[in-house]
C-alpha cells in the first residue's frame, strides 16, 4: 500500500511542525500558490509503520551478503555514522567562517593528506560527488591541460571495451571523442592494438586496475609509456581500488589522474543509491586545475589554522562541481574509517579482499562454473560465465542470480562487464567470513542442481520475494512515475 | 583487525584451498617494482574510543554559535523519526536497486518520493534525484537543449539572481557542451529580473531560461511574466525553486500561461540537515512531453507475473550503463538516502505541516527585519517582496560587521560583496522557523553592538 493510501484529508503529525498557519497578507495573491500539494496527511506512526515496513522489503549489507561485483559493499562501520552525525558536524553551515570551522576543515585536511598517500599523488580535492563526478573532473582536468599548452588536435579518449559505462558517457560530457580499445582473451588490453589506436589525437586513456575483468593489468606500465609517448595522459577509475589499497599506488603505475569512490573503498553506506563521494587526485601536471575548494593548511603543526582555497588561490581551476564541497558528511565517514583502519589497516584491506576473492573463484570452480578468466589470478573480484548452463539447460546468468534471491543471498552483479557471455561479477569484499562465502559457495552448488533436474523451477525465481519477476516492458510503454488520486 | 573476521585457522584453509603458501602469493601478477612502500601520511589506528573522543573535540570546536546563514543551506528542525527510520540498515547498506524483487523497499520509496515531488512542483513527473541543487541546474541546461529541438542557438539565458555558485558550477560542468551561457542583468532596486532587462533578447532564438524563486537575494521575482515572456520566444522554462517556499508560493508547473518546463533545486530543506554542504539531493522534475531526456534514475509502477503491483528502474535506455556514450547524462550513484529521509519528512509534514513551517520562516524573516532596521544605518537593500532571506544594508563593510557578529557567537549571515562589487556593505541574511523571538533579540543586540565598535 503506499502512504497516499492512507492518507485522510486534516490528519496531521502534529508534533512535526508550527500548528498556526501563517499570515502571508504582506505578499501579493499573484505569488501565493493557490492548490495546496497532494502530499499524504498520516500519523507519525503511521509514517513510522510504514517507511520501517518498507526497508523490510531490501535486501542490503546489514542483513544479506551482497557480493555485488564493481561495487565493493563491504561493511559500513557504525562509528563513522556516529561521528558524522554529532551535532557540531551536523549543524554545520558550509559557508561558516573559518573562525567556526576549523574541527571540520582539519578533519578535511587529513583526509587529503591520507589520500594523496595511498593514491601516490600529488594533490587531492575531496568535492567531486560520486565516481562519476569524479570522472567528470578528472577529464575536464586533462582537457584544461591541453588547452593550457594549446594542444587543441587532442579530441580523443580511449576506453577499453570492458570499461564501466560511466567512462564513455563521462568522455562525451567533456567534448570528447571516445575510441574503444580492444581487450585480449586473458583479460589484459590488447597493446598492439593500443599502439595502432594512439596518435596526437589521443587526449588520453581511462582504465580501471584491476580491470573490470576482475584481473590486475600487468602491462600497465608499458601502457603507460605508450600514451606518454603520444603526448596523453592516463586516468585511473578508482572503481577497483579496494583491490590495490596500501598495496600498489595508482600514481606510481604512472596514472596522472584518478577518482576514488569513497563508498566503496573507504566503506561509507550506499544509501539504496547514493550518496557516494568521488574525490579525484592527480599527479604535478594537473595541480593547477583541481576543482574548488580545496582545504590549506597554514601555520606550524603545533598551532595549524586550516583555510579554504578557491579559484583565488587555484586560478587556473576547472571550477566548482557544487554548490559548496560536495559530499561532506561522507567525507567525515571516510576519514573516520581511515583513522580506525589506521596505515596497519590500510594494506589488510587489499590482502583480504583479493584473499576472499580468490577463495570463492576456486570453490566455485569446484563446484562446476566455469570462471572466465582460469589460468588468472582474481583480484578482489572475479567472473564466471554460465554461458554453458544456458545452453545446456535454457538457464542463464539472470536466472541463476534471481534464484539466488531465494537463498536468501544478494545477486552478484550480472552481464558486465559486456564482453563475457551470461557472466556473473562476484566481489565479496574483506568483511566477509568464510562462512558468509560457504554458504554462497553452497547455494550455487544447490542451483546448478536444480538446473539439471527443474529448469522450468530456475526460470520463474526468485518466488520468496514481495514480488516475483516484474514486468519491465510494461513499466516503459505504459509509464507510471507518480502517484495520481 | 577491524572488520576483517578471518581467524588464523580460516586464513590457512582459504589458502590451502587455493593452492598457494600465503596471501602475499596472491599478488604474484603484480610487477614487483609496482609494490607500495609503507604510507607516511597514514596514522597509527584509533580504537572506536579514541575516535570519538576527536570527533567530539573537533565538533564541539565548530558548535555553538546562533546560525542565520542561508544562500542555499537552510537550517530546519528535522524530526527525529526522520534519520531515526532512514538510517536503519535496511535503506542505509543496500545499493542501486538493480535486483527489482529484492529492492521493493528502496523502489516503492522513490516511488512515493517521486509522487511528493511531482506535486509539490505541480509538474507532471520527477526522478529519483541529481547530486545537488547546482549540478542540478546544469543537468536542467544540458536536458533543455536536447529536449528543444526547434532551436538551434543553444543558448541559455541565466539571470543574475541565481546564486553564483550555481551559476559557476554550471559553467563548470556545461563548459565542454558549446553552449552559450548569457548573464540577464538585474535590477538594482528591487534585485530582481525586470522584462526591461530581458528586451534585448526579444525575438531571438533562445533555447532556454532559468527563473528563480526565490532568487539568491530572497526576493521573489515576478515568475508568471517572466515565464510567459520566455515561451513567447519559444525557450523552455527552468525554474529553479526552494522546495520548502513552495508550500506556499506559486508552483513552477503553474507559472504563466503554460507553467515551467523543468523544475530543478536543492532537496536539502527537506529534512536533509546542513552538514557542511552535504550530502544534500537535486530534485528535478518535468512535464511528460520531455520526461525521455530526464538524466537520472526514474522508478516506474509495473505488476510482476502474478499481476501484483510492483515497482522497476524504468527508461534505463537513457542511461550509462546501457547507452555508455550516448547517456543523457554521466550520472550513476546519486543521493538517495537523502532522498529516502526527505519522503519521511514530506510525509509527516503532509501539506499543511509544510506550509505552516514554510509560513513561519516567512513570518520570522519579517520580524528580524523590523528589529534590525530599528538600528540606524541598516535597510532593506532592495524594494518588493522577500521569503526567508533577505539583503540588508549595513553602515559598514559587511565583512567587517560578520567577523565582529562571530566573536559574538551570531553567524549573520552571507557577505554579498563576495559575489557583487556593489553589494559590499550588504549582508543576506535567513530566519527559518527554528529561530525564537529572544534569537532575534540576541542578533539585534550584537549587531548594535558591533556597529557602535565598528563606527564609533
Amino acid at each position: 500500500m503506499l502512504i497516499f493510501e492512507q492518507s485522510r484529508s486534516g490528519r496531521k503529525a502534529t508534533a512535526q511542525s508550527p500548528a498556526a498557519a501563517a499570515d502571508l497578507s504582506g505578499l501579493p495573491e499573484a505569488f501565493i500558490r493557490k492548490e495546496k500539494p497532494a502530499l499524504p496527511e498520516v500519523s507519525e506512526l503511521q509514517a513510522i509503520r510504514h517507511y520501517t515496513n518498507l526497508s523490510r522489503k531490501n535486501f542490503s549489507i546489514d542483513t544479506q551478503f551482497y557480493p555485488l561485483g564493481s561495487c565493493t559493499m563491504k561493511y559500513n562501520p557504525r562509528g563513522a555514522l556516529a561521528a558524522a552525525t554529532l551535532p557540531g558536524i551536523l549543524n554545520r553551515h558550509p559557508l561558516a567562517p573559518e573562525s567556526h570551522s576549523q574541527g571540520f576543515l582539519s578533519c578535511m585536511y587529513e583526509l587529503q593528506e591520507m589520500l594523496k598517500d595511498v593514491t601516490g599523488m600529488k594533490g587531492v580535492s575531496l568535492t567531486p560527488m560520486a565516481g562519476a563526478q569524479g570522472e567528470f573532473a578528472g577529464v575536464a582536468m586533462i582537457r584544461a591541460y591541453h588547452q593550457a599548452r594549446n594542444d587543441d588536435a587532442r579530441t580523443e579518449i580511449l576506453v577499453p571495451s570492458a570499461a564501466h559505462g560511466t567512462n564513455p558517457a563521462t568522455a562525451v560530457m567533456c567534448g570528447f571523442k571516445v575510441r574503444e580499445v580492444p581487450v585480449n582473451s586473458d583479460g589484459d588490453v590488447d597493446v598492439d592494438a593500443l599502439k595502432t589506436l594512439v596518435g596526437p589525437q589521443t587526449a588520453g586513456i581511462m582504465m580501471t586496475n584491476p580491470s573490470t575483468c576482475g584481473v590486475f593489468e600487468r602491462q600497465i606500465e608499458e601502457i603507460a609509456q605508450v600514451i606518454h609517448d603520444v603526448g596523453g595522459l592516463l586516468y585511473y577509475d578508482g572503481a577497483n581500488l579496494n583491490a590495490i589499497l596500501g598495496k600498489v599506488k595508482p600514481g606510481d603505475m604512472g596514472f596522472d589522474v584518478m577518482h576514488m569512490n569513497l563508498h566503496k573503498t573507504f566503506a561509507t553506506p550506499h544509501g539504496g543509491g547514493g550518496p557516494g563521494a568521488g574525490p579525484v587526485a592527480v599527479g604535478e601536471r594537473l595541480l593547477p586545475y583541481l576543482p574548488t575548494p580545496i582545504v590549506g593548511k597554514e601555520g606550524s603543526d603545533d598551532a595549524p589554522s586550516y583555510r579554504w582555497l578557491t579559484d583565488k588561490d587555484i586560478p587556473e581551476t576547472i571550477g566548482n562541481l557544487s554548490a559548496f564541497m560536495g559530499n561532506a558528511g561522507i567525507l567525515i565517514r571516510a576519514y573516520v574509517y581511515a583513522v580506525m583502519l589506521g596505515k596497519g589497516g590500510m594494506h589488510r584491506v587489499g590482502e583480504y579482499a583479493t584473499l576472499n576473492a580468490n577463495y570463492m573463484a576456486k570453490q566455485l570452480e569446484k563446484a562446476g562454473f566455469q570462471l572466465a578468466y582460469p589460468d588468472r589470478r582474481a583480484t578482489h573480484e572475479f567472473i564466471i560465465t554460465l554461458s554453458k548452463q544456458t545452453k545446456d539447460y535454457g538457464v542463464n546468468a539472470m536466472d541463476v542470480a534471481k534464484r539466488l534471491l531465494d537463498y536468501n543471498l544478494h545477486a552478484p552483479t550480472t552481464y558486465f562487464p559486456l564482453l563475457v557471455p551470461e557472466c556473473h561479477l562476484i566481489e565479496p569484499t574483506e568483511t566477509e567470513s568464510k562462512e558468509a562465502m560457504d554458504e554462497y559457495i553452497a547455494a550455487m552448488a544447490s542451483i546448478l542442481k536444480e538446473a539439471e533436474t527443474d529448469a522450468d523451477m530456475v526460470r520463474g525465481a526468485p518466488y520468496t520475494q514481495p514480488v516475483k519477476r516484474l514486468d519491465d516492458v510494461k513499466a516503459a510503454r505504459e509509464l507510471d512515475l507518480a502517484w495520481k488520486a | 583487525m577491524p572488520f576483517i573476521p578471518h581467524t588464523e585457522q580460516d586464513v590457512q584453509e582459504m589458502l590451502e584451498t587455493i593452492g598457494v603458501s600465503s596471501i602475499e602469493d596472491l599478488f604474484d601478477e603484480i610487477p614487483p617494482q609496482l609494490r607500495a612502500g609503507e604510507l607516511t601520511q597514514v596514522p597509527e589506528a584509533l580504537s572506536e574510543m579514541d575516535m570519538m573522543r576527536r570527533m567530539r573535540e573537533r565538533a564541539a570546536q565548530d558548535d555553538g554559535a546562533l546560525c542565520f546563514i542561508g544562500a542555499g543551506a537552510y537550517e530546519h528542525h528535522i524530526p527525529a523519526a526522520v534519520w531515526d527510520v532512514a538510517t536503519r540498515g535496511e535503506f542505509m547498506t543496500a545499493y542501486t536497486p538493480y535486483q527489482a524483487e529484492a529492492s521493493q523497499g528502496t523502489l516503492q520509496l522513490i516511488y512515493e518520493y517521486q509522487s511528493m515531488m511531482a506535486t509539490l512542483m505541480a509538474m507532471d513527473v520527477s526522478n529519483a534525484s541529481l547530486y545537488d541543487g547546482a549540478s542540478g541546474l546544469a543537468e536542467a541546461v544540458l536536458m533543455a537543449v536536447r529536449a528543444n529541438r526547434k532551436s538551434k542557438s543553444r543558448k541559455i539565458l541565466v539571470p543574475g539572481t541565481v546564486h553564483p555558485s550555481y551559476r559557476s558550477a554550471l559553467e563548470a560542468i556545461v563548459e565542454a557542451q558549446n553552449i552559450e551561457i548569457v548573464e540577464v542583468e538585474w535590477d538594482q532596486q528591487s534585485g530582481t529580473t525586470l522584462l526591461d532587462a530581458l528586451g534585448p533578447f526579444t525575438g531571438e532564438d533562445i533555447t532556454g531560461m532559468v527563473i528563480a524563486q526565490p532568487n539568491f537575494f530572497g526576493q521573489l521575482e515576478d515568475v508568471n511574466a517572466l515565464t510567459d515572456w520566455a515561451h513567447a520566444q519559444k525557450a523552455l522554462v527552468i525554474g529553479l525553486v526552494n522546495p520548502m517556499a513552495m508550500a506556499v508560493l506559486e508552483a513552477p508547473g503553474n507559472w504563466g500561461e503554460k507553467g515551467a518546463d523543468i523544475a530543478v533545486g536543492d532537496g536539502q530543506p527537506l529534512g536533509v540537515p546542513m552538514a557542511s554542504g552535504g550530502p544534500y539531493y537535486g530534485f528535478m522534475c518535468c512535464t511528460s512531453a520531455i520526461v525521455r531526456q530526464m538524466p537520472g534514475r526514474l522508478i516506474g509502477r509495473t505488476v510482476d507475473l502474478d499481476g501484483k503491483p510492483g515497482y522497476a528502474l524504468t527508461l534505463q535506455a537513457r542511461e550509462q550503463h546501457i547507452r555508455r556514450s550516448k547517456a543523457t547524462s554521466n550520472i550513476c550513484t546519486n543521493q538517495g538516502l537523502a532522498v529516502t529521509a526527505s519522503t519521511i519528512y514530506m510525509s509527516m509534514q503532509g501539506p499543511d505541516g509544510l506550509a505552516n513551517t514554510a509560513g513561519a520562516c516567512y513570518q520570522n524573516t519579517q520580524a528580524l527585519v523590523e528589529k534590525l532596521t530599528s538600528i540606524e544605518g541598516v535597510e532593506k537593500a532592495f524594494s518588493g517582496h522577500n521569503f526567508h532571506e533577505v539583503a540588508l544594508t549595513l553602515p559598514a563593510k559587511a565583512s567587517a560587521v560578520l567577523e565582529k557578529l562571530a566573536e559574538r557567537e551570531v553567524l549573520g549571515g552571507f557577505d554579498l560583496g563576495l559575489s557583487y562589487s556593489s553589494l559590499e556593505n550588504t549582508v543576506l541574511v535567513c530566519v527559518t522557523e527554528t529561530k525564537t523571538d529572544s534569537d532575534l533579540e540576541v542578533y539585534k543586540l550584537a549587531l548594535a553592538d558591533v556597529l557602535t565598535e565598528l563606527n564609533g
